[in-house]
């Protein structure tokens, strides 16, 4: 097969839409919410009208039925402009959706798939706990089957789209029981919002973010029917690596899109400002700042499509997701770090975007993943020894 | 009701480059959009078919790649799009330009109610295209509409508001007819995933000079009686401008008169 980097049409126009969209709708108001830490509903319902959640999840569940790029450059776009509606989005589609569409039964998919992908409702994921960060398998909530229900216990934290009023559901990985080499076996367990024994609270006073939505879980006696669960027992590690493999893909997104908005803010702010009479751009040390930037964010869309194509492809891809994960991210802080740096003073207000980007980066080397936890995956993959030789 | 509507691909800048040897734009290196004021035209068409019912033609003369402006339109919701193109078009000035559209006007969409236009292409900026496909067409041209207030297929009218720079100007025309539309006029919507999807799988036709008939000596350079000699930014305006101090009540008895003098105001 040929190598070909350009984009379809489709893609493009895909591309220009949600640009658009972002520049219109999302920009006009970015600040507004981040200043108040507001969750945007009708920005939320706009994406759903758009066909931006469920792009990559078959028709028959409501979805887009197209390639996981679509999805991946509509993240970008949206990142561009604005981090936390990207959040939304890509913890909406990669966290919420695709667990779901992937491991779901079809009643599941058929109960939940359409409302989510029309985005009138979000699920989300629950996986990480105030003791279970970077180390996601020493979950300690626990699910216990009592004849046919489940019961469960415990608390999940930093949980993306979980306590908004639009959040329907929550994919809960729980410990279900001990498996023959004595670790704890793993399962995920779909637990309605407003199931008794179920609470959500949203976190506040976040740095980054700030007008996506975080949660606490808290788990009292919760009670399920038992056919909540989802695949089988005992999948739960399985689920979680495979859906924190695709998500990596929309995290890195958002860095590509974020340092891209980063870049474009500096570069129109230097080709204007002057200093000793001359644009700040015109200087060599910002011309070669201009430069490297650039020439980093075109590394990060080669790694990060390579990977989407593999994805898309069939292929391995997990090694792929983390170098563009892990990439991506520290590239965008580089960027923002930079971007901030060509507007002097005024980057350091919240009347210029750019504030917003050099908060947002942070996340990404932190959250899916630590950039540590993505250099542990790529190491394994290339055959560097691990801890448990 | 059956609405033309004519688009235009121009490069997405505001900072054009020109080649001094050719005095041409260059075009390597920079994306291409729809002119956004045709953007608007194509709005408009797509209002006035949900209201009046119909179907929206979208033509586009240009070079193969204007097929992504109108893939475009197709995935906001036009019925049929054409790529007008052929190496003979090349070199056309604004005249060979409207010959060519309302000779492909005349060919593809035949018995037309209406022509939408964008006011003027954001690359050339001359305004004269929509005018002269009218002229050629022998239809009324109603330019610079910020409003579209009644339309009766019927009885073959429209009344139309133009954004004029002294105010608007209330007009009635017969139909068929032109418009050249303003920015004021509507809000552009976006691509459906439907329509993208419906649009990249299209096939759009190109018509050539055969195709639409077009006489030999009417397009391309040899219909083009503009030379262009130079083409350059013009300087900035510099100083001229003059800051009138003191309290509110004082200064601005001042600038009016200022005003009146220089007869901005009456």
């Amino acid at each position: 097969m040929p190598l070909n980097f350009d984009l379809t049409d489709q893609q493009q126009i895909l591309r220009n839409m949600v640009r658009t969209f972002a520049e219109k709708e999302i920009a006009p108001i970015a600040q507004e919410l981040d200043d108040k830490e507001e969750f945007s509903y009708a920005l939320t319902k706009r994406m759903g009208e758009l066909g931006l959640f469920g792009l990559f999840v078959s028709e028959e569940y409501g979805g887009g039925d197209l390639g996981y790029l679509f999805y991946i450059i509509a993240v970008e776009e949206i990142a561009r402009v604005d981090g936390s509606q990207a959040a939304t989005l890509a913890a909406g589609n990669s966290l919420g959706i695709a667990p779901i569409y992937y491991y779901g039964n079809e009643s599941q998919k058929k109960e939940w798939l359409p409302v989510l992908c029309k985005g009138e409702a979000l699920s989300s994921f629950g996986l990480t706990e105030p003791n279970a960060g970077s180390d996601a398998g020493a979950s300690r909530t626990t699910a216990n089957l009592e004849v046919d229900h489940w019961v469960i216990n415990g608390s999940k934290i930093f949980i993306s789209n979980s306590a908004t009023d639009i959040s329907k559901v929550c994919v809960v990985q729980a410990v279900t029981g001990k498996r023959a080499d004595g670790r704890n076996e793993l399962s995920c367990i779909l637990v309605p919002n407003g199931t008794p024994g179920f609470t959500t609270q949203t976190m506040h006073g976040k740095m980054v973010w700030r007008s996506s939505n975080t949660g606490e879980l808290y788990f009292t006696d919760c009670k399920v029917p038992k056919e909540n669960l989802l695949g089988k027992r005992g999948d739960g590690l399985h689920q979680m690596l495979a859906t924190l493999d695709a998500g990596r893909l929309s995290i890195a997104a958002m860095g590509l899109g974020g340092a891209q908005g980063a870049f474009e803010l500096a570069l129109k702010y230097a080709k204007r400002r002057e200093q000793f009479g001359r644009p700040i751009a015109s200087f060599q040390v910002n011309a070669f700042k201009f430069a490297d930037m650039a020439t980093e964010i075109e590394m990060a869309r080669l790694l990060l499509y390579k990977a989407c194509w593999l994805c898309e492809q069939h292929r391995p891809f997990s090694k792929e997701a983390a170098m563009a994960k892990m990439f991506c991210s520290e590239m965008y802080h580089r960027v923002a770090n930079q971007a901030v740096q060509l507007h002097g003073g005024y980057g350091l207000m919240k009347e210029y975007a750019v504030e917003r980007h050099y908060r947002n980066q942070k996340l990404l080397d932190i959250g899916e993943g630590t950039s540590e936890v993505q250099r542990i995956v790529i190491a394994r993959h290339i055959g560097v020894p691990g801890r448990t030789l | 009701m059956k609405i033309a509507v004519c688009i235009k691909q121009v490069p997405d800048t505001t900072e054009l480059k020109i080649d001094p040897k050719t005095n041409s734009m260059i075009r390597e290196g920079v994306a291409s959009i729809t002119n956004p004021f045709d953007e608007y035209a194509v709005e408009e068409a797509l209002l006035l078919k949900e209201k009046h019912g119909g179907e929206v033609h979208v033509i586009s003369m240009g070079p193969p790649q204007a097929v992504e402006v109108l893939k475009n339109a197709l995935a906001v919701g036009a019925d049929k799009v054409y790529l007008v193109s052929d190496k003979a078009f090349a070199g056309a000035d604004t005249l060979a330009t409207a010959y060519t559209l309302s000779k492909t006007i005349k060919t593809v969409v035949g018995d037309f109610d209406l022509v939408i236009c964008g006011k003027q292409a954001i690359d050339g900026d001359t305004a004269q295209v929509g005018p002269g496909v009218a002229t050629r067409l022998r239809i009324p041209q109603l330019t610079y509409v910020s409003k579209v207030r009644e339309i009766d297929p019927e009885k073959k009218r429209i009344v139309v508001e133009r954004l004029l720079e002294n105010g608007r100007e209330v007009v009635e025309a017969s139909l068929p007819a032109l418009l050249t539309v303003v920015k004021d006029i509507n809000e552009p919507r976006l691509p459906s995933l439907l329509g993208i999807k419906k649009a990249a799988k299209a096939q759009i036709p190109t018509l050539t000079a055969k195709d639409i008939g077009a006489e030999e000596n009417h397009i391309g350079s040899k219909g083009s009686p503009t030379w262009v000699t130079k083409i350059f930014s013009p300087e900035p305006r510099k100083g001229g401008g003059e800051i009138l101090k003191g309290e509110l009540s004082e200064v601005v008895p001042l600038l009016v008169d200022k005003l009146m003098e220089t007869k901005f105001i009456k």
